[in-house]
């Protein structure tokens, strides 16, 4: 058995999924929640390249491509906002981050 | 498949004790032209000239004493200057040194293994490179450390953007991801080297990629992260012996990995200027036959007593080198070899003549200088290649 | 030797993975993602996926969590702190999940048939050469718009870390 069986790289990319969902849920620092996010895009990026094995085409790595340049643009201003956040509140925990009123 | 491994492991071997014994001769190297364009000798009495020089600075390094302070994070304390190291040998295995040649009956290229990414490879591992640094500032848990980390990490960032574009632009005219295919693309002489290449020569891609391979390896005028008397030490501050070592020898492996790819990419790798049967292999045995010769003569009258013995014996050792090249079985390796590290030594002592001769930049001034005035010369350079390309193909 | 390669970096993905959500400190679970990234830039490998190979590790493991690393050291954050949970749910959790997932991996197996096999060398259209032909052919209306998308979060970012003007 020289040859792996595709499904196993879609479980792998379900399990990593299911990891990042259980990050974002649990994890009460705001940095960490966003590199949950980052995961579950990971994830998904592994999905897009095993299909695009199993239909011998190339359009998979090309979405992934776009994913990863829209991954890279949604973590700079994320981060820059967290920035903000931080600036004004001197806090990362999200459960503190609750009132509008400064 | 037998052969095969027993071959790459020769290889991997031989790569590796002539890298490690370069890098410590860098380290020489530097010592020596800075001092000569200070106008004083250098290192001298270790070894006729300073050549052991290395091996005692080697031996010093090890007997150090290898303090741990107690508040660092010891665990990234401990892999930053591993994972500094491993990234900068990294990206050696990619680099072509010559073609093929013949060894005992297999046939064999002198390059550990070809990618057909391999200009990719070479940009990831510097990418992961960043990462040395940012951990040893952080880890060292020290408001000096940390700023010279967290500004020479976003320094090597920043500059990888106009080295990326500037890389993009030769392999417009080369069509190539593969740094072997690169050279042979550039066959034939200088006027086919990426340079000159005629659609657009890439003069301006030179310059630029030379630029960001200073600012990359934090080299003089980029060095304001390290420099002694900035930020108490910069990210190494609480680093001793051979931790700190490795930090140095990552940096003069990053030197050499660019000065390869700055040879690779535009100055044609291990081809000749002109083809061979113009005498382009004489070229070699005549630079080490006129080196002998001054080496004899100024051995004839030397300033200091010592070098009565060690002016001659150089000359004897560079008349045989010069020799040797002309013997036809070695012809085929050494003369490739010989231009390669002629190139790739070339642009080295570019870095070490800047070093000698350049005050350093601010660091406002240094990131002003990459996103205001490299960074768009860079892309004017890629779409003018672009467009020559497109309109005469 | 592709499975074994496979279940290497697999395993390390995961465990990995796991560190990013179980890890106290953000700079520990920043390093366990970079791990992610780095294994699965292996995985697309061997999926012949060479070109997102290497703009997973320039892109993603080389600048995305750089800056994740430099906020992280900028802003100081701290560890957290770990409310109590109850025994009972940690006792039945572990389990639970992962029975959850191994029957979850059961059913995509039954529903995959052991049809498709990944070794190297499979898929040879992931070259840069196809992915560029793709990209600048038929894929061209987008490449334009993720790049005004590139400029508009670089305006954003900018506009909110730069400091106020008072």
């Amino acid at each position: 058995m020289s040859e792996v069986p595709i499904a196993w790289f879609l479980v792998l990319s379900a399990v990593l999924f299911a990891l990042g969902v259980a990050g974002f849920l649990f994890r009460r620092n705001i940095i960490t929640v966003f590199m949950s996010i980052e995961l579950m895009l990971n994830a998904v990026n592994l999905s897009f390249v095993t299909f695009s094995y199993q239909f011998k085409q190339v359009n998979g790595n090309l979405y992934t491509f776009f994913v990863m340049v829209v991954a890279a643009a949604e973590a700079a201003v994320g981060l820059a906002i967290i920035l903000t956040v931080f600036k004004n509140r001197s806090t990362l925990n999200i459960d503190e981050v609750n009132s509008m009123k400064d | 498949m037998n052969a095969f491994l027993i071959i790459s492991l020769i290889k991997i071997a031989i790569v590796f004790a002539v890298l490690m014994t370069t890098l410590a001769y860098l380290q020489w190297v530097e010592r020596k032209v800075i001092a000569h364009i200070q106008v004083r000798p250098g290192p001298y009495n270790v070894g006729p000239h300073g050549l052991l020089q290395p091996l005692a600075d080697v031996i010093k390094l090890i007997t150090k004493e290898d303090l741990v302070p107690p508040y660092v994070n010891k665990p990234l304390y401990l892999a930053a200057p591993f994972l500094a190291i491993t990234m900068a040998l990294l990206s050696i295995a990619v680099i072509p040194f010559g073609p093929t040649i013949q060894v005992a009956g297999y046939q064999t290229w002198m390059q550990l293994t070809d990618l057909n990414i391999g200009v990719l490879f070479v940009l990831a591992v510097s990418s992961m490179g960043v990462y040395g640094v940012a951990f040893a500032g952080w880890a060292s848990n020290n408001k000096y450390a940390l700023l010279g980390g967290l500004r020479s990490s976003a320094q090597m960032i920043s500059y990888e953007l106009p080295m990326s574009i500037a890389i993009a632009a030769p392999l417009l005219l080369s069509n190539t991801l593969s740094l072997r295919e690169l050279v042979g693309t550039q066959a034939g002489g200088i006027w086919h080297w990426n340079v000159l290449r005629l659609p657009c020569p890439q003069i301006i891609g030179f310059i630029i990629f030379l630029i960001s391979a200073f600012a990359e390896t934090n080299r003089v005028p980029f060095d304001l992260p390290e420099a002694e008397n900035e930020l108490v030490a910069g990210f190494h501050t609480e680093y001793s012996s051979m931790k700190f070592a490795s930090f140095f020898m990552a940096e003069y492996a990053n030197m050499i990995t660019v000065s390869s790819m700055a040879t690779l990419l535009f100055l044609g790798g291990w081809e000749a200027p002109w083809p061979a049967q113009y005498g382009s292999s004489l070229v070699p045995t005549i630079i080490f036959a006129l080196a002998g010769l001054v080496a004899l003569y100024h051995g004839m009258n030397p300033a200091r007593k010592r070098d009565r013995l060690t002016f001659p014996a150089a000359g004897i050792v560079f008349l045989v080198v010069a020799a040797l090249f002309q013997i036809g079985i070695l012809q085929e390796w050494i003369i490739p070899l010989f231009w390669f590290c002629a190139k790739t030594g070339a642009i080295l002592f570019a870095f070490i003549w800047v070093r000698g001769t350049l005050p350093r930049f601010r660091y406002d001034q240094l990131m002003r200088f990459t996103w205001k005035f490299l960074f768009p010369v860079a892309m004017l350079n890629l779409l003018v290649t672009g467009l020559l390309v497109a309109w005469f193909s | 030797m592709d499975v074994i390669l496979f279940l290497v970096f697999a395993v390390i993905a995961v465990v990995c993975a796991v560190n990013v959500v179980l890890q106290k400190h953000p700079i520990s679970s920043a390093i366990s993602l970079i791990g992610v990234m780095g294994s699965l830039a292996v995985l697309y490998l061997l999926l012949g996926a060479e070109f997102i190979a290497a703009a997973q590790v320039i892109v993603y493991a080389g600048a995305v969590m750089v800056l994740f690393v430099f906020v992280i050291m900028l802003l100081n954050a701290g560890e957290e702190v770990r409310r109590g949970r109850s025994f009972m749910a940690q006792l039945l959790g572990m389990p639970l999940l992962v029975a959850f997932a191994g029957l979850m991996a059961w059913f995509v197996n039954r529903l995959y048939p052991e049809s498709t096999g990944v070794h190297f060398g499979g898929f040879t259209g992931g070259t840069p050469l196809a992915v560029g032909r793709a990209l600048f052919t038929r894929y061209l209306l987008p490449f334009e718009v993720t790049s005004i998308l590139v400029l508009i979060a670089i305006v954003g970012a900018i506009v909110l870390g730069r400091k106020e003007m008072d």
